[in-house]
């Protein structure tokens, strides 16, 4: 394992996680704010992806795919947020759990029905599309290094956005008494729906980001809803600063251990086994790394009891 | 009798009477169909027990129910292969004897539920959903990241496996032993419900607090509870990959686990028979509205939303009154 792969795999594992905490840090702030567990979330990832891929082949611009798949997640968020989950602020957990379930049923198969069940395209721009060589000789593709700039970013901006504006004091103190800041004639459901768009609007954006690379097809955003779990689940849930850094933790557990778990039973097992042995680990590293997080914290890393 | 026992008696004896029904008109795949309704309801059951009784939501019970797929699989595949399954230390065949699968397959899903409730149950609430769910996927990406038993691709198994002094090829054989073992299960969890077990265990979903302060764990209690949920489901699993003749990763995964909480929730959780009736109106809507459109999980996914918002108690809880209050 040269030094210079291993540089990229790392790189690869930002990227990942970067990509992670943008649905990650949806999540947890709708848990924190509105106590809610959103399943659908997968669903609004997948609608980001959709509508950039609809907007690229129709104008050819990355750039309006870009902003067509914020504006798509966060109206759908909007939308679903006003006709179904403010009903379950007050429900228990289970009943938000089913009615998500639901909603990701309805999404599914209606965007099956619109756009059938090819996976679609979407082409990373031609500016992007070759590698850049970054200081001590490493190829690296631009594009993937641009995600992880954005990514960035957005957390950057996130993490302000939160600190100090007002909006971000409202959604704090949301989190900590939510009658207290209702009383204190802040519009609560206002609030809610505004923190639900963004959370949506950020999971599209890592859907268009992330469809690129891969493809855009029904059921794209379901394993990374369960991965962003894993994530706010290390992270604890709630905080941002959790999902953050669960997020890399993930992203960089995941990639290594798929390149390197394999070349180190390879040092002592014969080839084909090891390569089995090492990939079936590399698939279950990061939910063993979730079990051993739970073992010594379990409300996560920076959760609260 | 009240409206709920009669509704119960009506939905327990509707699957023999349409499988017998389907037996003189001569449709064997209603009894199939049937067959499905009985072991679905059976995966229901147990999950009910975790989550009815012990208010434990779990999203990974797909874990269980595969687990038992997987242990009617590999037990069969070496049987019909003729390979050992193991030879250090000792040897062991495969078998295509149920009652040896079932026992595999009960004992296999309760230590896989010990393992992972013991360690989802330091949580609570929604990380507790979350973790199973988790942990299903790790189960679910593990099954197809290993080649030796078929991977993506799942395991077939030609001849279905064989029950002493049973055709089990006979689709009405087959179905009266997954009802009786259904009807066994149901009065087995109906004794455990008012059994001093099921009531602490209600107790701890209730009010956990007082159930410490007499002196009961409700850790203990929602372990066992669990234990004995993924061992049921598990106990379906077999029987499922035993209807199918095959067994793979779907079985797994997670929305496997949605669909067998769908179940629950149709019929109405903590109902003893909600199970049976959210089944049997599952596979109803699967049948009908599968034929008239290829999406159906969209008007599934619309009536789920509707009996979650509105109808709280789901069927039973809507045609028998009073609603079983969950926390």
């Amino acid at each position: 394992m040269s030094t210079l792969l291993l540089i990229e795999q790392v790189l690869n594992g930002l990227q990942f996680g970067v990509m992670l905490f943008l649905m990650a840090a949806g999540l947890t702030l709708i848990f924190g704010v509105m106590g809610l567990i959103n399943l659908a979330h997968g669903s609004l990832y997948m609608v980001g992806a959709f509508a950039a891929a609809a907007v690229a082949g129709a104008t050819g611009s990355f750039v309006l795919a870009l902003i067509a798949s914020l504006i798509a997640a966060a109206a759908a968020g909007a939308i679903i947020e006003l006709v179904v989950i403010r009903r379950l602020y007050d429900r228990d957990h289970l009943d938000q759990v089913l009615a998500t379930f639901a909603l990701i049923l309805i999404f599914s198969e209606g965007t099956r029905w619109v756009f059938g069940s090819f996976p679609l395209f979407l082409d990373i721009p031609d500016l992007l599309a070759g590698p850049v060589t970054l200081p001590g000789g490493i190829q690296y593709p631009a594009y993937r290094l641009l995600i992880i700039a954005i990514g960035l970013l957005v957390a950057f901006g996130l993490f302000q956005l939160i600190a100090r504006t007002r909006i971000g004091i409202q959604i704090r103190a949301g989190e900590s008494d939510r009658e207290m800041i209702a009383a204190l004639g802040v519009d609560i459901s206002k609030l809610y729906t505004l923190v639900f768009a963004l959370g949506a609007a950020l999971a599209g954006l890592a859907g268009a980001l992330v469809g690129a690379i891969q493809s855009v097809q029904v059921g794209m955003g379901e394993p990374v809803l369960i991965l962003a779990f894993v994530v706010i689940v290390i992270g604890g849930i709630g905080s941002i600063k959790g999902a953050l850094v669960g997020a890399l933790l993930v992203g960089l557990t995941d990639t290594l251990g798929g390149v390197l778990l394999p070349g180190f039973f390879g040092t002592f097992m014969e080839p084909s086994a090891a390569t089995a042995v090492g990939s079936s680990l590399a698939s279950m590293s990061i939910y063993i790394l979730m079990a051993g997080v739970l073992l010594f914290k379990p409300t996560g890393l920076y959760g609260s009891a | 009798m009240s409206r709920a026992t009669l509704l119960n008696t009506a939905l327990f004896l509707m699957l023999p009477i349409t499988a017998l029904a389907a037996l003189l008109l001569d449709e064997p795949f209603i009894i199939t169909l049937a067959t499905k309704v009985a072991i679905l309801a059976l995966a229901g059951v147990g999950l009910n027990i975790a989550l009815g009784l012990g208010g434990l939501v779990s999203l990974g019970h797909a874990a269980f129910f595969g687990i038992g797929g997987y242990a009617m699989g590999i037990l069969a595949h070496h049987a019909q292969t003729f390979t050992p399954l193991m030879e250090a230390p000792f040897l062991l065949d495969g078998t295509k004897s149920m009652p040896v699968i079932w026992l595999v397959a009960v004992i296999a899903g309760a230590c896989a539920a010990l393992l992972i409730g013991a360690l989802s149950l330091r949580t609570s609430g929604v990380y507790f959903i979350m973790i199973t769910l988790a942990f299903g996927q790790m189960l679910y990406y593990f099954a197809i990241s290993w080649p030796a038993y078929g991977g993506e691709d799942g395991l077939s198994i030609y001849v279905r496996n064989g029950f002493p002094g049973l055709n089990t090829l006979d689709p009405i054989q087959f179905f009266a032993l997954c009802f009786a073992l259904l009807a066994l299960v149901l009065f087995c969890a109906g004794r455990l419900a008012a059994a001093p077990f099921g009531l602490a265990l209600s107790a701890a979903r209730q009010n956990p607090e007082r159930v410490e302060t007499v002196g009961l764990s409700p850790y203990r209690l929602r372990l066992l509870a669990f234990v004995i949920s993924g061992a049921i489901t598990a106990l379906a699993g077999a029987l499922f990959a035993d209807l199918n003749r095959f067994v793979s990763p779907t079985m797994l995964s997670w929305q496997m686990s949605g669909e067998i909480m769908i179940f629950v929730i149709l019929g109405g959780v903590g109902r003893l028979f909600g199970p049976v009736a959210g089944a049997a109106l599952f596979i109803l809507l699967e049948h009908v509205l599968g034929g008239l459109s290829d999406f159906w999980h969209v008007y599934l996914g619309i009536l789920l939303l509707l009996v979650v918002l509105f109808a709280r108690g789901g069927m039973i809880g809507s045609l028998a009154g009073r609603e079983v209050a969950h926390d």
